[in-house]
Order: C-alpha cells, then sequence, then structure tokens
C-alpha cells in the first residue's frame, strides 16, 4: 500500500449558524467540527467513530464539499490531479463529483420509488455525461450492478420491491458507477440485521480491494469498524480524541472514552463482567459545549488542567495520536 | 417458581391484507416466570413484537388469532385468559395494570405537546383512584429512581428538553409508576449510544430486582441479550426455532440459524476471523417457505425433508429446544 495521503484536512471546521438572539454582536453558531487534522490514505478503509452529535456525518460531509466550510483545508491529491477542495472552480467541483460519492444509511430513503433500478444506477452516468449512448450506458450499468451482486433480470424492477440488503446493494452501485476514486458510507449497515449486515460489509470490502478505492466508514459501531477498517478516529464532540491503525487501537486504546466505548460494547458471553469503565452523564450540547477538554464533564480521570486547558492531538507512536492531558500516567503497567 | 406469570401457547397471528392472509407468527409457546427477563430476539420480519403486542392486545383490527391460541396471565390466585377480554374496560387490566410496555423511539411515543409530568400522572389516575397530588408525588419519586437529575423540575418539562437517554429514562420511570407485573421492552437501547445503552441496561436490572417484575426483552442485538436476559428465544419468520437458558442458547447454539446469527456477527475478541454471511436475503411473509422456515438460506439443509416438513421441537440440555429435523433422533452425527 501506498503511504500517499488522498485527502487530507488541516485545521478543519465547520459551524452551522443558529438563529440569532441578539440583532447587533457576533452572530452565534453551532461548532459541528472544529479543528480537524486527519490524512486519509490511498487506498485505505478509514473508520470515523463517535456517539450522535459528535460531528462524524458532518466531517464526512465536509471532505464531500456538502457542507459550508468555515475554515481550514481540505487537499485531494491523486496521480497528477491535486485541488484544494476549500477554493474549487466550477470545473473542478465537477471533476471532484465524479470522483467522490457517498452511500447513505436508510436504503429505504435513499432510493427513489418511481425509478427502475437501471434508472437509479445509471443516473450519475447520464447526469455527469460520462457516457455517450444508451448502449453505452447499459453496458456500465449492468457491468457494476454484476460487480455488486445485483440480479440482472431485476434491473427493471422498482425498489419497494427488494429487502433492504438488496435496496443497499443498490445504493452502493448508485455510487460506484461513476467510478469514484473516494467513498464516503455513512452508517451503511446501520438499517441492516446482523445477518445482512456482513454481507454488505464483505461487499464494500472486496470492492474497496479490487477497484483500489479509498473509503471512509462512519459508523457508531466499532465492533463493525474493527472487522472493516486499517485506521480508525474517535470524534467526540467535533474533535478527534484518538486516531490509531485499528488493531493498535483496539488493543491498546488511550484515551479514556476511547476505553469507555469498548468497554460499553455488550459482550456475547454472559458470564464476561469486563472491566467495568461504565461512563456517567451523557454527550454536551454541542452548542454548549464544555470548555477545556470536551471529555471532562464525563470522564472519570479528570483533573483542573482538564477543566481549562483543551489537550491537543499528541504523537505516542507511528500514526497513533491521542488528544488527553493524562494518558501517560492512565497506561496500564500490565500492558 | 412453580407457576409462570405469564403462558403463551400455541400463538398464531395472521394479518388480513390486500394481498391475503399473510402469517406473521406460526404456532410460539413460551413462559415467563415471576421476576425473570426472558430476552426475545430475531431479525426483522421475525414477529418479535407481534407477539409482544398480542400479550397486551395491541394489534391492530386486521389481525386474526388462531383458534387454539391461548395467553394466560396468573395474577395472585386469579388466572386470566387474556383473549377472553372483550371490553375496553376488562382490557385495563392487562394493558398499563399487568402490563406495560416500553418502546423503540421515546421520541415518537410521549405526546409532543402534553408535558412529560402529565403524561405520567394520567395514567396512574386512569388505573388507581389515587390523587393527583400524589400522584404527581410518585411521578417525581420514579423520576429520581430512573436517575433524572432535578427530577421536580423536569416533571413540567416537555419530551423534546429531554436528550435521547432522558427520555427513555422517562418511558421507564413512567412504565413502572404503576408498577406492572411484566414490563415488555421492545427494542428499547437500539436508539441509543452504546454508552448510554450501558446506562440504561443496568437501570432495568436493578429495577428487577427492586420490583420484582418480569421483562419481556425484545431485541436483534445478541450482545445485548448476553448481558441482560436470563432465557431467550429466538424467533425466524414468525416460528420459534430455538429456546432455552442464555447461556446454553449462546454457547451451544442448536439451530443453524442461531448459529449463523452468532457468525455474522463482528465480534471484537476476534478481529481474524472473516465475517461470514447468512446467505440470501429474509423471505418476504407473503411467500414464507413451506417446511422448515430457514431451509431457504440453511447452509445444512437435507434438501426434500427440510422443504416439505415442518421440523418438531429436540430438547437439547436443560429445556433448551431446537426445531431443526438435523436435531431430532437418529440424527445427532454433526
Amino acid at each position: 500500500m501506498t503511504k500517499k495521503a488522498l485527502i487530507s484536512s488541516r485545521d478543519l471546521s465547520v459551524h452551522f449558524p443558529l438563529p440569532a438572539t441578539r440583532l447587533f454582536g457576533p452572530k452565534p453558531f453551532v461548532s459541528a467540527v472544529e479543528g480537524i487534522s486527519l490524512d486519509i490514505q490511498q487506498g485505505s478503509f478509514f473508520g470515523l467513530v463517535g456517539e450522535s452529535g459528535s460531528g462524524k456525518t458532518t466531517y464526512g460531509r465536509a471532505l464531500l464539499r456538502a457542507v459550508p466550510i468555515a475554515q481550514g483545508k481540505i487537499t485531494y491529491a491523486d496521480g497528477d490531479v491535486s485541488y484544494d477542495l476549500t477554493s474549487l472552480s466550477a470545473e473542478e467541483m465537477t471533476d471532484y463529483r465524479k470522483r467522490a460519492q457517498l452511500i447513505f444509511q436508510d436504503p429505504y430513503a435513499a432510493l427513489s420509488p418511481r425509478m427502475t433500478v437501471r434508472d437509479i444506477i445509471a443516473e450519475p452516468l447520464e447526469v455527469m455525461g460520462l457516457t455517450k449512448s444508451r448502449e453505452e450506458t447499459d453496458e456500465r450499468v449492468r457491468e457494476i450492478a454484476a460487480k455488486c451482486r445485483i440480479n440482472l433480470e431485476h434491473l427493471r424492477r422498482f425498489p419497494h420491491a427488494f429487502s433492504g440488503g438488496q435496496r443497499q446493494r443498490i445504493s452502493i452501485a448508485r455510487a460506484l458507477v461513476s467510478n469514484p476514486r473516494f467513498i464516503v458510507a455513512d452508517e451503511s449497515v446501520a438499517a441492516l440485521d446482523v445477518s445482512i449486515q456482513a454481507d454488505v460489509l464483505n461487499l464494500l470490502k472486496s470492492i474497496q480491494q479490487d477497484m483500489g478505492l479509498t473509503f471512509l466508514f462512519i459508523s457508531h459501531d466499532l465492533s463493525v469498524i474493527a472487522h472493516t477498517c486499517d485506521h480508525v478516529a474517535v470524534m467526540y464532540l467535533g474533535r478527534i480524541v484518538e486516531t490509531a491503525p485499528t488493531r493498535e487501537l483496539f488493543a491498546e486504546p488511550r484515551h479514556p472514552y476511547t476505553k469507555a466505548l469498548l468497554s460499553a460494547i455488550p459482550s456475547l458471553d454472559p458470564d464476561y463482567a469486563g472491566d467495568v469503565q461504565k461512563l456517567e452523564g451523557e454527550i454536551p450540547s454541542p452548542s454548549n459545549p464544555p470548555p477545556g477538554c470536551k471529555f471532562h464533564t464525563r470522564c472519570p480521570h479528570v483533573i483542573d488542567i482538564c477543566r481549562t486547558e483543551e489537550p491537543r492531538l499528541s504523537k505516542l507512536g507511528f500514526e497513533h495520536d491521542v488528544a488527553c492531558h493524562r494518558w501517560e500516567e492512565l497506561v496500564d503497567p500490565s500492558e | 417458581m412453580s407457576k409462570p406469570l405469564i403462558s403463551v401457547k400455541d400463538l398464531s397471528i395472521k394479518f388480513n391484507t390486500d394481498e391475503g392472509l399473510v402469517t406473521a407468527v406460526d404456532n410460539v409457546s413460551f413462559d415467563i416466570a415471576p421476576g425473570e427477563i426472558l430476552g426475545l430476539v430475531g431479525e426483522s420480519g421475525s414477529g418479535k413484537s407481534v407477539t409482544a403486542k398480542a400479550l397486551m392486545l395491541l394489534n391492530p383490527e386486521n389481525c386474526v388469532y388462531g383458534s387454539d391460541s391461548k395467553i394466560t396471565m396468573n395474577l395472585e390466585d386469579n388466572e386470566i385468559d387474556v383473549f377472553s377480554l372483550a371490553k375496553s374496560r376488562d382490557k385495563k387490566v392487562i394493558r398499563g395494570g399487568a402490563i406495560s410496555m416500553i418502546f423503540q423511539e421515546p421520541m415518537a411515543s410521549f405526546a409532543p405537546a402534553i408535558s412529560v409530568g402529565d403524561q405520567m400522572t394520567e395514567q396512574l389516575l386512569i388505573h388507581s383512584d389515587m390523587s393527583l397530588a400524589r400522584a404527581k408525588e410518585i411521578s417525581i419519586e420514579m423520576l429520581e429512581r430512573v436517575g433524572i437529575p432535578d427530577p421536580a423540575q423536569r416533571f413540567g418539562q416537555y419530551a423534546f428538553e429531554f436528550s435521547g437517554g432522558m427520555r427513555q429514562r422517562a418511558m421507564i420511570a413512567m412504565a413502572l409508576s404503576t408498577k406492572p407485573k411484566l414490563l415488555i421492552a421492545d427494542e428499547p437501547t437500539t436508539a441509543l449510544d452504546v454508552t448510554i445503552q450501558a446506562q440504561v441496561i443496568d437501570l432495568m436490572k436493578d429495577l428487577v430486582k427492586e420490583f420484582h417484575m418480569a421483562i419481556l426483552f425484545i431485541t436483534h442485538d445478541l450482545g445485548v441479550i448476553a448481558q441482560t436476559v436470563d432465557r431467550m428465544v429466538v424467533m425466524y419468520l414468525g416460528t420459534l426455532i430455538e429456546k432455552g437458558a442464555v447461556r446454553d442458547v449462546l454457547r451451544n447454539p442448536g439451530h443453524p440459524y442461531t448459529k449463523g446469527l452468532m457468525d455474522a456477527l463482528p465480534r471484537l475478541d476476534d478481529l481474524d476471523t472473516p465475517l461470514k454471511a447468512i446467505a440470501g436475503d429474509i423471505p418476504s411473509p407473503l411467500d414464507r417457505p413451506s417446511g422448515c422456515v430457514f431451509n431457504t438460506r440453511c447452509p445444512v439443509s437435507l434438501g426434500n425433508e427440510c422443504e416439505s416438513r415442518i421440523p418438531s421441537y429436540t430438547t437439547q440440555g436443560d429445556e433448551h429446544l431446537v426445531a431443526c429435523h438435523l436435531m431430532e433422533e437418529g440424527r445427532n452425527s454433526k
């Protein structure tokens, strides 16, 4: 695997305006994503995990230029092509749209009930003008449908005839048809049953390897991330709190929040009590974040400095970063 | 434990739809003992919610119960045949009386324009003859018990002012304030974040001990089941395919579907084994497979026999039942 970043963000922030409370003075806003710097390597399956309200979806959309960016920089570099995504010309934007695609969470909401499966998959080709004739379009649709294990006879049917897993395969085919380089999969298996989920995950993984794609895989489910991604970033209240190669993160989590997330996953063994690190309270509202470390209101190891000073991401190993004032003290000596 | 709290026998449920009579539940039997947590596991379309709703007669009017289906509830020397309750006044004994229910999405189950407190006192006033002041007192006590800070102030607020976890706690407080004997929890933690889910599960386990009530815990998440319930029932396409103590079923699953579910689940303690999906999709209830309902996806199907005959229940150890042809007598070679 080449160690080159396909997409990197530097100090990326996304703000959403709040209704003004005063006529004059600064306009209030919610900071959904605050100062995120991440490199997504070419050909990687990058996992982004966090609870609701952590900003993981917003970050994914920012990389697709689907939300306004308040500050920071995103660069896209693929071979000879490279852009600054924060200042794209109209031409570059059109080109970038072909290169980056999104797979949605809910396959019941993402497909138009009035279009046939063939039309749904062909739409990006037609909109982007990628094919010259109807025959060419059909050929491309059939090729990608076969890759996504969609029965070719089903192309003439409408989405209502399909189950959740089949629909998700259709939306994957639609995302892949324009031959993109970068895919954001936002909770793409969360709405599926367990027996179907494994099938879709395996499909995504094999397509990624076949086509040499780069994935940003957003999920709230750490065990799904553990099985699919090679690199993980954990988000909390708009910040990255820890990022590491998957195996390292699961073997040696350093941030108290990552540890708590891992121990909160119910084990399949009824007698497993686990090292209980249950968190008190809930994620604070992003419109009124606490000062200092954003996690200090729920952290079991909080000290004075956490309440006033926000920790920066610091390197603790090759590609392993953590944002915590006390991570060194908290390393279990038995490890 | 002599008598079960509630006993479901040969429950069959069909729905009268435009496309004909659709079978949602087929011959399901189970008991719930007083103070026990019974887990009901299944994927979408397995009939788990419909089964739970039948206990409270909450299914819509186009639903047809099987003629030999029977649900019996045992309340202090008083045996109630649930299907014989015809008048809505009689149904109050079970609805919100002996049985309460909490739902998956608490935002959808609270009325948005009535304060949480008013909704809590309303049901107390309906089910008892206490005064409004007393009902308010009990409600605030319950809110405090489930861990909501400032319960007196929260009492007057609306559901949208609560966070997701708070709403689910308030829902539990509301369901428990009438002191039910059985709580039906339909995917109570599915909409919650994992850290909040862990809190809610702990709370529910504490409350079972404190109030000595039983819980029918419906979920699709085997991890939650393992950490929460005493016994479990696995359903697939309206059929009960396996039931037993949670340790027996999870450690030694007998049915190929239960095994398949466990293999399909991403596990944190084993990152190397690739995920094994169960082949194919869940069939639509409109074309239920004949014979064993799982035969269309079963990796160890015997072919003709599985497709033509419904398997009977085989006992595998203590009170561990499995409905599979392979487990039937003379075929115990694996």
